[in-house]
């Protein structure tokens, strides 16, 4: 877990203003600073991929919050990525209801065409593999989300369609 | 258009005219596409129950929810009415008052709320206004999972679509009631389901129960009053308004009131989901609507209600989906959406992606969960793995029991140990075949299943 850790978070960024009137509208609508933690990490991560430490320091100086809390919330959630990700994350479901339906296989197979694990990013840095549990989708196993779009019924055979089409789509 | 003229006459007309739905659940999806939004929930009698609620007293609705017998569609069962009747009433009464949707669904196996969400968001609001109108509650929340994008897209939508149309925001529909609803979707973690800790998550804060009492109805969000429901829950409440209680209580085909949206996942020809009568035997969901089982699939063993509840076998198929009944049978309702085993997946590799899952998602607050279902799941693994020993079974059963209800803050443990526990019991004969032969007999079998990692 050394990948975060390249600039030491004594150094600071600034939030860009987007992020920032971002962040100020949400302040709007809860009656704690506090309660928006989680939505501006959100913020963060949609602007830079990531939610680094020095945008973490940016964000507890701009909130006037903790950053042990920060950090705490950051690191708790599956969906805050505290490490660079690829220009796509690849969500393959490792729910029950997929893997009775040969879920299992077509991550396997995702592994091999892709030669990365769970949780690594690819050399082109394209993709990153995170399987995540139950995606609601069970009558349409095995499923996958990836650049906000439920890939349903899933064979190993239209893998490589797949990624080719998202990879396609980043690169316009 | 004058819309709010446009209701008032669509809601007498939908009074007088509209025949009682045996279906209410889902009598707003249609073939069109488009279904999802205002103009077509209204055209088809939606905010009739709104309405209707807005004419009568605070307790007139809290009575008729409670007449209704609607128990709370989020897996524990818990009579609505009673619940919200803990909530303090009056002028005196701290604000504000807070009323949640719960649309974390995370259960594995679990695919019921997203259909409701993305084919009916209005239906869910009208539900949540219905729910702040009896309280007396002032601001609301939908809880929604951070990767349900269209369900996501459609509530924005049809919350902009109130606030346009004086549905939502000060003196609603001219009845000087006022109601703001936010959404807040989750960054992820099967724990935010677990009504305190989604406050807590609602707050900023990692997505830990908190300890009970005080419950949430007296300080809840931000320490105010709260109640946490489940979307279909809500979804429920604009008919029992609209059509009464007794017509509600009349659906059920056993004892539980009203309709439910059950599903059914794994090796069967037609996996989905049906809104059907309460008390609906198991087996006519399993067999007449979801077709019983592929071609060349036989059935080994089902959860009932997602990956929280006991297995039962097909000899529990008259079993009627009632809350009490499948109770008897020593499982639950849960979620209502049926996980077949079928007989060529391993029931040990079923079990161990449950206890991994259900490891991994906990919060960490009790050991029997933090440090009880990890364990659990070396054990199974090595079972599976064909490395086992006999007297690994016998830890796997006191794993269960030091995570048995009472042993811990919350039900994430309790229900974890479900599966594990009653596949203990139904398929010993696998565990110990594993442990005998030193491998899964399964992964000969079928090879696509072969490596269970
Ligand atoms: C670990 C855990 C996860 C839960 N997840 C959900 C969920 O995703 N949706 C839900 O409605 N209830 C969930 N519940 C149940 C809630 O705590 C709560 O009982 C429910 O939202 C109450 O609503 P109801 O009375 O309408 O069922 C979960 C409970 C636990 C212990
Ligand atoms: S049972 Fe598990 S998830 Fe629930 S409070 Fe305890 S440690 Fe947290
Ligand atoms: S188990 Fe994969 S979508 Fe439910």
């Amino acid at each position: 877990m050394t990948l975060h850790n390249e600039i030491p978070t004594n150094q600071t960024v600034e939030l860009s203003d987007v992020e920032k009137a971002q962040i100020d509208k949400l302040l709007l609508e809860t009656p704690y600073t506090s309660g928006a933690s989680i939505d501006a990490l959100k913020i963060i991560q949609s602007h830079r991929g990531w939610v680094s430490d020095t945008s973490l320091l940016a964000l507890s100086l701009y909130l006037n919050l903790p950053l042990g809390d920060l950090d705490s919330v950051a690191t708790f959630y599956n969906l805050i990525f505290r490490q660079p990700v690829g220009k796509v994350v690849l969500h393959p479901c490792d729910g029950i209801s997929c893997d009775l339906m040969g879920g299992q296989k077509i991550r396997l197979c995702i592994n091999k065409q892709l030669k990365i694990t769970n949780g690594q990013t690819t050399e082109d840095n394209q993709f990153t593999l995170i399987p995540l549990p139950c995606l609601g989708a069970c009558d349409k196993a095995p499923v996958m989300i990836a650049n906000q779009i439920l890939f349903e019924l899933i064979q190993e055979e239209s893998l490589p369609l797949i990624l080719n089409n998202l990879t396609e789509a980043t690169s316009k | 258009m004058n819309s709010e003229q446009s209701i008032e006459q669509s809601t007498e007309q939908g009074r007088e005219q509209s025949p009682k739905p045996t279906k209410p659940l889902t009598r707003f999806i249609t073939d069109d596409d488009n279904c999802w939004q205002l103009s077509q929930y209204q055209n088809l009698g939606g905010y009739d129950g709104l309405k209707h609620a807005l004419t009568l007293s605070h307790t007139a609705v809290l009575d008729e929810i409670k007449a209704s017998n609607l128990r709370g569609r989020g897996g524990a069962g818990f009579p609505t009415g009673l619940k919200w009747s803990f909530v303090p009433q009056g002028d005196d009464a701290p604000r504000p008052k807070y009323m949640i949707v719960n649309a974390d669904e995370m259960e594995p196996g679990a695919f019921k709320d997203r259909l409701l969400l993305e084919k009916t968001p209005h239906q869910i609001i009208e539900g949540l206004l219905i729910g702040g109108y009896t309280l007396d509650a002032d601001i609301g929340y939908i809880f929604i999972r951070g990767d349900y994008y269209t369900a996501i897209q459609h509530i924005e939508i049809a919350l902009k679509e109130c606030y346009d149309n004086n549905l939502l925001g000060k003196d609603i529909l001219g009845s000087g009631f006022n109601f703001e609803i936010h959404i807040h979707t989750s960054a992820g973690r099967y724990i935010c389901g677990e009504e305190t800790a989604l406050i807590n998550s609602l707050e900023g804060k990692r997505a830990t129960p908190r300890a009970k009492p005080p419950f949430p109805q007296v300080a809840g969000l931000w320490g105010k009053p709260t109640i946490v429901n489940n979307v279909e829950t809500f979804c429920n409440l604009p008919h029992i308004i609209n059509f009464g209680a007794d017509w509600f209580k009349s659906l059920g085909r056993f004892k539980d009131s009203g309709t439910k949206i059950f599903g059914v996942s794994g090796r069967v020809k037609n996996p989905g989901l049906w809104e059907l009568p309460m008390g609906t035997p198991i087996g006519e969901i399993i067999e007449n609507y979801a077709g019983g089982m592929s071609d060349g699939y036989k059935l080994k063993g089902y959860l009932p209600g997602g990956g929280s509840t006991d297995f039962l076998l097909e000899k529990h198929f008259d079993t009627p989906m009632d809350y009490d009944e499948i109770g008897k049978q020593r499982s639950r309702m849960g979620t209502g959406t049926i996980i077949v085993l079928d007989d060529k997946y391993c029931p040990v590799a079923m079990v161990l992606n449950l206890v991994k899952f259900f490891a991994q998602e906990s919060c960490g607050w009790c050991t029997p969960c933090r440090d009880g279902l990890p364990w659990a799941a070396v054990l199974l693994e090595k079972i599976e793995q064909g490395k086992g020993e006999l007297t690994d079974i016998e830890q796997l059963e006191d794993l269960c029991k030091f995570a048995a209800p009472g042993n811990t803050f919350c039900a994430l443990a309790p229900g974890a140990v479900e599966p594990l526990q009653s596949a203990l019991n139904y398929f010993r004969d696998d565990f110990e075949q594993h442990i005998e032969q030193k491998s899964c007999p399964y992964c000969a079998q079928d090879h696509s299943e072969a490596a269970h990692d």
